[in-house]
């Protein structure tokens, strides 16, 4: 059980009690909307925070009659180190804080469905969430800050040469990292040793074999009879088959069950009747499960109908 | 899709009672229901935790979790050998899952890690770094010295270092006087704490560029502080001109101890990185670069702080303060400062940490 087919952003983790548990990688698509969301959430708050300093000064400044001569700088001056202190806290502890609480994610992350986590099944320690944090400024700030300086400059009709080119192509190696691994690691996942995966939401359904005619004195509710099946009717399904017959009967579409039913019966060469589906697939299911798992406690096992 | 997702935002939701353990056809699903009220009850805990961290926690609850996350880890391992039903088998993986994201997850959260650092974790972080640190500081002197041998050798390379602005009075050919008057202090100490914010934020940017570097196996990170060392020996040979080296070194020494240890330190921290990459030894690349890169995190933590200190030094007893000896006292403390505390200052290391680092 390494990688299972068909998913490639599952990845198997050993728990120090030697259980293999899948996990699944976050999809680039997710943290990037993630980053997104954060971004507007610092650039939000730390725009209405300067609008309330702005406030604030306006008062400092119409407390002196307007007359700047009257002004103490030192009021105005602790306004701005308060602003340059804020943005510093804000801009690294926003991710910090929340990255290493119990949910390991951020804000953004949150909404998305994703969290951090330590690479390998390995505990997720302070360093490795700075270090990725301290990462990301040069993976995308920087350059984009760099960028827009340039941009402003070349509108001034200054010359900045392929300083341009080589900063675009800085962003594009860093932003394109992702896509050439196969964990799609950033550079501050590298370094810190950590991948950005799926949060597992699952609610417990229902026990499928207590209810209606799979129970054990089941029978049907719309005629009273009671599906039995026999050792050559049920041989011919595995657990692929099973699966699918589960996730139907918990979705319970009427379309998709008759469709089923129908299916079952030309197989298992019944004559299909109308109006009973539930029930007989209730019966069908339970009864094919308990025939795999009998055998499944002999060591043996049936994949699919095929095998 | 819709009900669940809003059920779990705003409330626990009902839990409906499980059927009766007799009503189940399958012996898998009679094992699932003897042991779904424990299953529920990991849950419940470990989404509390997830909300608000320990404090809302009984004990009781926090005594059974390590139990009750080793009962459903079981239940996982043998409802996988005996049933076949996916919708229990994903539940129990992801219950699973989360439960060991909280068991397993951050053991202290960032105050006490903060806690920790300043009391023996920043040092012990800095002296694991020695190799880088020697080769940093050697680029560093080296690069201070070709900027010196540079400019002495062809003024013309003064103006590519610092492009002529007008107005600016460090240029050669300058008179003595003019540049003693550069080292001056202000009178009041009007506008120099913005001045530091300033100073701040440019500075450790700065280090964290050198430190981000070292991804590219530390090369940029020597450049980096070969080009900042060159413009200081530039500096150096221009006051050395009129004989005002001392009362240069002393005008830089108050916050430049300070503030060069830290670039020294943060070129290190991306060199460490560097080598680590390119020399992975018996680890495969991707751990080697992990290791290193939690090392150097904690050390650009501590250059964080130092720049803030070098900062307020720059801002204020530079400008503040007059003589060439007091200047020099400053920093020499300062200088003095930093040793003791990255050299000397060796507390022990708590129990938690030595075993965490053993095992690693």
């Amino acid at each position: 059980m390494t990688a299972r087919p068909g998913d490639r952003r599952t990845r198997m983790l050993t728990t120090p009690e030697g259980l293999l548990l899948p996990i699944t990688l976050a999809s680039r698509g997710a943290r990037a909307g993630a980053l997104v969301i954060d971004v507007m959430i610092i650039g939000i708050s730390l725009l209405v925070f300067q609008l309330a300093l702005r406030w604030i000064s306006d008062g400092v400044l119409s407390g002196t009659a307007f007359d700047p001569g009257n002004l103490t700088g030192g009021a105005l001056e602790f306004l701005g180190i308060v602003l340059a202190l804020i943005v510093f806290c804000t801009w690294y502890g926003y991710f910090l804080v929340q990255e290493l609480g119990p949910r390991g994610a951020t804000l953004g992350k949150r909404i998305t469905g994703i969290r951090i986590a330590a690479r390998g099944g390995a505990r997720l320690t302070p360093e490795a969430v700075i270090a990725r944090n301290l990462l990301r400024d040069i993976e995308i700030f920087y350059p984009l800050v760099a960028l827009f300086v340039l941009i402003v400059l070349a509108e001034a009709d200054q010359d900045i040469g392929v300083l341009g080119w080589v900063l675009t192509g800085w962003f594009a190696l860093f932003l394109l990292f992702p896509f050439f691994n196969r964990d799609s690691l950033r550079a501050g996942d590298i370094i810190a040793g950590t991948w950005v995966v799926a949060r597992p939401r699952t609610k417990l359904a229902a026990v499928l074999s207590a209810q209606g005619a799979a129970a054990v004195e089941g029978a049907s509710e719309v005629t009273g009879a009671r599906y039995d099946f026999g050792a050559a009717e049920l041989a011919i399904y595995g657990e692929k088959e099973l699966q699918t017959l589960e996730r139907i009967l918990r979705t319970g579409e009427p379309d998709a069950l008759s469709a089923v039913h129908a299916a079952i019966c030309r197989k298992i060469g019944w004559d299909p009747g109308a109006g009973d589906e539930r029930a007989f697939l209730e019966a069908f299911y339970a009864q094919l499960r308990a025939k795999l798992e009998s055998d499944m406690r002999f060591g043996k096992r049936k994949a699919d109908k095929f095998s | 899709m819709k009900a669940p997702v809003f059920s779990a935002w705003f409330g626990r939701g009902a839990v409906t009672a499980p059927p009766d353990i007799e009503s189940a056809a399958l012996r898998s699903d009679r094992f699932r229901l003897e042991r779904e009220g424990e299953w529920r009850r990991l849950e419940d805990i470990v989404a509390r935790m997830e909300r608000g961290g320990l404090r809302r926690i009984a004990d009781d609850d926090l005594i059974a979790l390590p139990a009750l996350y080793r009962t459903a880890a079981s239940s996982l391992s043998v409802a996988r050998e005996t049933s076949l039903d996916a919708a229990t088998l994903a539940y129990l993986e992801a219950l699973v899952q989360r439960a060991w994201f909280q068991v397993y997850g951050p053991r202290q959260g960032f105050a006490r890690w903060l806690r920790g650092f300043l009391l023996g974790g920043w040092s012990r972080a800095v002296r694991a770094l020695w190799l880088d640190i020697c080769i940093a500081l050697f680029v560093m002197v080296a690069g201070a010295v070709v900027g010196w041998l540079l400019v002495a050798g062809d003024e013309a390379w003064y103006y590519r270092l610092f492009p002529a602005r007008p107005g600016e009075p460090r240029v050669p050919g300058a008179s003595r006087d003019q540049l003693l008057a550069t080292l001056g202090n202000e009178e009041s100490a009007a506008g120099l704490a913005g001045f530091a914010a300033q100073l701040f934020s440019n500075n450790s940017a700065v280090c964290i560029l050198a430190f981000a570097l070292g991804f590219a196996f530390g090369i940029p990170s020597l450049l980096l502080l070969v080009h900042n060392l060159a413009l200081l020996g530039a500096l150096l040979w221009l006051f050395d001109t009129q004989g005002l080296v001392v009362e240069l070194a002393a005008w830089l020494s108050v916050h430049g101890t300070t503030e060069l240890f830290g670039i020294l330190l943060a070129g290190a921290a991306g060199l460490h990185i560097g080598r680590a990459m390119a020399f992975p030894g018996d680890l495969p690349v991707l751990d080697a670069a992990a290791a290193a890169g939690r090392r150097s995190a904690v050390v650009m933590v501590g250059v964080v702080i130092m720049m803030v200190v070098a900062a307020l030094l720059e801002a204020f007893p530079r400008q503040l303060v007059e003589g060439t000896a007091s200047r020099f006292l400053i920093g020499g403390t300062m200088l003095l400062f930093w040793l003791a505390y990255f050299v000397l200052y060796r507390p022990g290391v708590p129990a938690g940490d030595a075993a965490q680092d053993a095992l690693r």
